[in-house]
């Protein structure tokens, strides 16, 4: 544990280092450090700004608007929102089981989404840094310059993140903004012609996903010493599970393993998330710190999202993902893995398993059905919980009797990432920055770390003339010593 | 031929001023029937931002138009034609409509690239929740003009009218 970076004593003598916005994540982030006069640091902070107002947001809005309504809250996983309230709302209308064929279209959207948006952070946000070396030259940190040095690699990345678009197009209808999940099932069924025209390159896609596992694997183990010990941090996972402990991504029960591997709890109703799981609060950050009950909030916390997955699941129901989940288990040699950089590993063995269960929801009987919707009893409460690309994510409603939503928490995945991603920043801090002239180099280590989780922060505006990355060095009054952009010296 | 154009409106219709560019193409597409717009091949694609596989919507285009909220462009828009840059926006979610041409660039080396043009339409207020900013909605009029007239030129330069002086196709 890092924690003793947490707080500074008399911070007011230090000096202090802001990376704002951390580059390469979705929204707005910020980094800030404070060192001695030696450059040792004594705090290391990452705060998450962006996340006010999505309680806000869903409140007052009849339930049915939701599905559409929470894809607007992020840019990179709208799906993830849409599934998570469409899944809630169920319940609202009273139907706790779906029509075989509407349960199979949700599942293939999610799965469209998953290889998209890990296709998307693997090739264009993280691979520029283990491809070209964490302290390489920024211009060179980019999807632009794969392309350029590797330009096969980066065309696969373009055509799997393409290919999960279109996924989702066929099944909602169009790209964005989609209705393809109502309350109690699915809007739309999938015609012969548009199965027929995913299943002309999903053997393509699967190939090319095997490739990808192939080039985060070897990344990875290109250099094993320093990928292990990068970011490395101890923790707790959590996630979904399916009922015979397979890898699941849209239903199941709730498990988390400690440290060692060993069971907290198991196949827990995620209905009741509330008696397991709490949010601390810290006057340094928007963004709150969940934990786990019974561990209490110093050594509950947790991480979600791929690594936590392929930790947690002991087996993938598809042959080529659970070949290569195999392989990754055997490099922890009966341990979890828990080198933060294992995420990129975990996420494209999630990409392989995706497109190979794409491939077979395709060819499922069911998936052309018409029987789309289910109906129940009003009820006044929905929860639903998907596994998100990026983890566990919770839509929590409650309405009144004119269907109007009263009350909503969210639980995003990378706030329950959050005290993980603190820790893993002050790792890195303590162990490559303390004592040395912060460069810009140095600086990206605090970033590569922060991407490994993929953070999402849900700010999906991105209106042109916002400098994406400034540094600014402050005295202990907080006067601007520089300011750094990149490539820009003022 | 009719000329292939693609125009891409981008932004979160829930954040304020950021949908002004899907609003702009609502308005682009209810137009549709306008003798104007039959001459042409029009594609109206949105998206809430751009990214690397919209490379793929390209090929093929006459020219292509991105339409964009901007916080800091003169009011009430500017058009501006694009090249290739690898800029700053490879270090968020996102890209800029001059990175995703140097996309196009690397992964259709053997192309030629369609003349590309963004319309940025100054906004203001970009908050989860807001709605359109009094100012947003006056630029989204003069924008619309703006891409019209713009459009309009494109239609003339493909098939120059007998009559030089009648501009009204």
């Amino acid at each position: 544990m890092y924690t003793h970076l947490e707080t500074a004593e008399s911070p007011e003598t230090l000096r202090r280092v802001v990376i704002d916005p951390v580059t390469r994540v979705e929204g707005h982030g910020k980094v800030t450090l404070l060192l001695d006069e030696e450059n040792h640091v004594r705090q290391a902070r990452l705060h998450i700004v962006e996340f006010r107002g999505f309680e806000r947001f869903i409140q007052g809005r009849p339930y049915w608007e939701l599905p559409v309504l929470v894809q607007r809250l992020c840019g990179i996983c709208p799906v993830s929102h849409h599934l998570a309230a469409a899944k809630a709302i169920d319940q609202l209308v009273g139907v706790d089981q779906l029509t075989p064929t509407a349960d199979k279209l949700r599942r293939l959207l999610h799965f469209g989404q998953m290889l998209q948006s890990h296709a998307l952070h693997f090739f264009h946000l993280s691979s520029p840094d283990l491809l070209f070396g964490f302290a390489s030259e920024a211009a060179r940190r980019n999807i632009v310059a794969v392309l350029e040095a590797y330009p096969e690699t980066g065309l696969k990345g373009v055509r799997l993140r393409k290919f999960g678009q279109e996924v989702i197009r066929m099944i909602c209808g169009k790209r964005v903004h989609g209705t393809g999940a109502i309350a109690g099932g699915m809007n739309k069924a999938l015609s012969r012609e548009e199965r027929d025209y995913l299943l002309q390159d999903v053997d393509q896609i699967i190939a090319w996903s095997g490739d990808a596992v192939s080039l985060a694997r070897d990344l990875y183990l290109s250099d094993r010493e320093q990928h292990d010990r990068f970011a490395y941090i101890r923790s707790s996972f959590m996630g979904l599970i399916r009922p015979d402990g397979a890898l699941e991504f849209y239903h199941g029960g709730l498990r988390a393993k400690d440290e060692r591997g060993q069971i907290i709890f198991d196949h827990l109703d995620y209905r009741q998330y509330t008696d397991y799981l709490h949010e601390q609060v810290k006057p340094w950050s928007y963004m709150k710190f969940p934990y786990i009950v019974s561990l209490g909030p110093e050594r509950g916390w947790y991480r979600v999202g791929p690594l936590a997955r392929i930790n947690n699941c002991e087996f993938i129901p598809t042959p080529l993902a659970e070949t290569a989940r195999q392989a990754f288990a055997g490099y922890g040699a009966g341990n979890p893995v828990h080198g933060s950089l294992a995420f990129h590993w975990a996420r494209m063995i999630e990409v392989l398993h995706a497109a190979e269960a794409i491939r077979e929801l395709l060819l499922d009987a069911d998936i052309m059905g018409t029987d789309l919707v289910t109906r129940g009893e009003k009820r006044y409460e929905g929860i639903g919980v998907i596994e998100a690309p990026r983890g566990t994510l919770f839509h929590h409603y409650c309405v009144n009797d004119e269907d109007i939503v009263t009350r909503a928490n969210l639980i995003v995945s990378t706030t329950s990432n959050n005290t993980a991603m603190n820790e893993s920043i002050r790792q890195v801090a303590a162990t490559y920055l303390d004592g040395q002239t912060v460069t810009e180099g140095l600086l990206n280590h605090l970033e590569v770390a922060i991407r490994a989780y993929d953070p999402c922060l849900s700010c999906a505006t991105h209106a042109l003339g916002q400098m994406p990355l400034e540094l600014e060095l402050l005295d202990a009054e907080e006067r601007v010593i520089s300011r750094i952009q990149r490539g820009v010296t003022a | 031929m009719k000329p292939q154009i693609l125009v891409f409106g981008y932004g979160n219709p829930a954040r304020g001023d950021d949908a002004l560019g899907p609003l702009l193409l609502e308005q682009l597409e209810a137009r549709r029937a306008n003798d104007w717009l039959q001459a042409i091949e029009l594609e109206c694609l949105t998206d809430f931002q751009l990214q690397i596989e919209h490379a793929l919507d390209m090929p093929g285009r006459d020219q292509v138009i991105f339409v964009d909220a901007h916080t800091r462009c003169p009011p009430p828009c500017t058009l501006e034609p694009l090249q290739p840059c690898a800029d700053h926006s490879y270090t968020s979610h996102a890209l800029t409509p001059a990175a995703l041409l140097q996309v196009f660039r690397d992964i259709h080396p053997a192309r030629e690239l369609p003349p590309c043009f963004l319309l940025s339409i100054r906004g203001y207020r970009f908050e989860l929740g807001d709605p359109l900013s009094p100012q947003a909605e006056a630029h989204l009029s003069a924008a619309l003009q703006q891409l019209e007239q713009h459009i309009r030129q494109q239609v003339v330069q493909a098939d120059p009218p007998a009559d030089p002086y009648c501009l009204s196709v």
